[in-house]
């Protein structure tokens, strides 16, 4: 008994307003738009190594700097590699390394803020004031400063991104589990008798999970940015490694014989980019209602 | 009352400025290599004189024991010397400050004025080809990376077209050597800003007053200037401290691009090198300086919205 009314209780909640969300979802040109970039740059990025015209990492001596061509469509770079083949091959890595990272900071700092928000406390406290600190600096100063520290590397990179991402996740959990904590049926389901980890699991955590996805768009969105600048500077992703923040390193000295080298990771870059924050931007509109009437 | 305000949020800064020189200290002593290395150079076999220089820079003590000393030197302006050059880190930080500030000051004003004319004119052609042509530029302009931006506008404007320098600062071309950079800089501040005074301006014109303004037959530039705007500015306000830190980061960025001589290029410079000094002296500026910017920031928050003061 206890536990059906338990179910009635979150399911009810949970799925009028998930099948409502959807349909708004897509009928939304821009947000499909952005959706539409999402899911072609996640299929570049894993089927991309079947679609290379040529080995990403293959060297020729003999056609170096060319300008686009029907055999290299954006032409090649300085060692003579295929521009068109390193993007592909670079979008594997820059998706890669952003989602992972986003991924691990979702879940850590939603469990933190979830906690911190839901008992409250002097944990709270802390964990805030650190949020405080580590928000205090400008991401990119504090990605440059960890990976001065750490060193340049693939791993490094996505747990400096998860560093920077963390705070936000716990932020927006903390704050949304403050709103959700005082809901009639957080409390019809306490005075069930629901062990608090169910009331957690089962009540507060279904809830949140909107602002959280939202976050996660925009956060992929910044992750991609934010790797792309620390690779363009030398501290990230190394070669011969493509990623479309390192292209853009090697690109600066040789724009001028080949600017398809500077010009097209930029733009895939930016795309992408645009891509997540149409589709986190979408989200968060249709989640909020005060900002749909605008 | 803005006083007691501003004394809490004074209370509430130590905490963070402990915390923003904790983590400089830690992050670079986790740093892989030995800043003895740094120094000796090829001397470093030298074993006796190795543990000589490593007592002599009380690198042998507790880390604890090491940060309260290095935090009281820091106290009185020590901030050591770089171990490039030898000159004293707190003289090149500051030397360096200028041409970051001038960047930053004259993106905001790049920003300020171009983002609110925009999003006045967008939020008051609502949904008509000028708004959606304004809309559409301010989406793509913030996904663009400022960095690849800046490349772009150096293609263009320095290597095709020849019109201004594609690197060096002030002291070598003027002020013309911060235009691109600024413009670089303030595409992604430009952009949000003019979102955000869109959605203000139009929350703003359903408002009583505006039809109180226009029913009085008041000119519409007056109306959406001197009313709707003037309400939507607090918001704008906000979103100039909360993205101070993109703002920041993307002068590091930039810096770097047009070369020129600010905080963010010597921060980098000084990580090629490992000049571990100067790197924990550039993060330490920009970290306090980024914190003592948002106090500003929030005070004129409170003085300009009573209802912050209180809460």
């Amino acid at each position: 008994m206890s536990a059906n009314a338990q179910r009635v209780v979150g399911a009810a909640h949970v799925n009028s307003s998930r099948s409502r969300a959807v349909r708004a979802l897509l009928g939304n040109r821009v947000t499909i738009l952005g959706l539409v970039i999402v899911v072609a740059a996640l299929l570049l990025a894993l089927v991309g190594p079947f679609l290379n015209p040529f080995d990403p990492n293959d060297v020729n001596p003999l056609g170096r700097l060319q300008g686009p061509s029907a055999k290299h469509w954006l032409g090649t770079d300085q060692f003579g590699r295929d521009i068109l083949s390193r993007i592909i091959s670079g979008a594997a890595v820059s998706l890669g390394v952003s989602v992972s990272a986003v991924a691990a900071a979702m879940v850590l700092g939603v469990s933190l803020g979830t906690l911190a928000g839901y008992f409250g406390g002097l944990i709270d406290d802390i964990l805030m004031r650190i949020v405080d600190i580590v928000m205090a600096f400008p991401y990119i100063v504090l990605a440059i400063a960890l990976a001065a520290a750490l060193g340049p590397s693939t791993s490094n990179v996505v747990l400096i991104i998860a560093i920077i991402r963390l705070p936000m996740f716990a932020r927006v959990s903390r704050g949304a589990v403050l709103a959700i904590r005082e809901n009639d049926f957080v409390s019809a389901a306490r005075a069930l008798g629901s062990p608090q980890w169910r009331v957690i699991l089962r009540h507060i955590l279904p809830n949140s999970l909107t602002s959280i996805v939202v976050v996660a768009a925009l956060s992929i969105a910044a992750a991609i940015n934010t790797e792309a600048a620390i690779s363009f500077l030398g501290l990230g992703i190394s070669p011969p490694q493509a990623s479309w923040g390192n292209m853009l390193a090697d690109a600066q000295n040789y724009i001028l014989t080949v600017p398809s080298l500077g010009i097209a990771p930029g733009v895939v870059i930016s795309v992408t980019v645009l891509g997540f924050q149409l589709f986190g931007d979408g989200l968060r509109d249709l989640l909020d209602p005060r900002l749909r009437a605008r | 009352m803005v006083i007691r305000f501003l004394v809490r949020r004074l209370a509430y800064l130590v905490p963070v400025l402990l915390g923003i020189t904790f983590f400089a200290f830690l992050l670079l002593h986790l740093a892989p290599g030995d800043p003895v290395f740094l120094i000796l150079g090829d001397e470093y076999g030298n074993v006796e004189l190795r543990e000589q220089v490593r007592r002599d820079l009380g690198l042998d003590e507790p880390f604890w024991l090491q940060y309260a000393r290095w935090l009281g030197r820091l106290a009185v302006g020590d901030m050591g010397e770089s171990l490039f050059s030898g000159q004293p880190v707190l003289e090149s930080v500051l030397g360096r400050l200028p041409v970051t500030l001038l960047l930053a000051g004259l993106t905001l004003i790049i920003a300020v004025a171009i983002g609110i004319g925009a999003g006045v004119l967008s939020g008051t052609n609502r949904d008509n080809w000028i708004d959606n042509g304004v809309r559409v530029i301010a989406t793509v302009g913030v996904a663009v990376p400022v960095f690849w931006l800046g490349i772009m506008l150096i293609l263009v404007f320095a290597l095709y077209l020849g019109w201004l320098p594609a690197s060096g600062g002030p002291a070598r071309h003027g002020m013309r050597a911060l235009i691109l950079p600024a413009i670089a800089l303030s595409a992604s501040f430009t952009a949000l800003l003019t979102r955000i005074v869109r959605s203000e301006v139009l929350e703003a014109l359903q408002k009583d007053y505006i039809r109180t303004a226009r029913a009085k037959g008041l000119h519409p530039l007056v109306v959406y200037f001197g009313h709707a705007l003037k309400n939507a500015l607090i918001p704008v306000i906000t979103v100039i401290g909360t993205q101070l830190g993109i703002l920041l980061s993307g002068a590091v960025l930039t810096e770097y691009v047009f070369s020129l001589p600010g905080l963010g290029s010597l921060l980098i410079d000084s990580i090629y090198r490992r000049d571990f000094p100067l790197i924990q002296g550039a993060l330490l500026i920009i970290g306090m300086s980024f914190v003592l910017v948002n106090l500003l920031v929030d005070t004129l928050y409170a003085v300009v919205d009573p209802r912050v003061r209180y809460a």
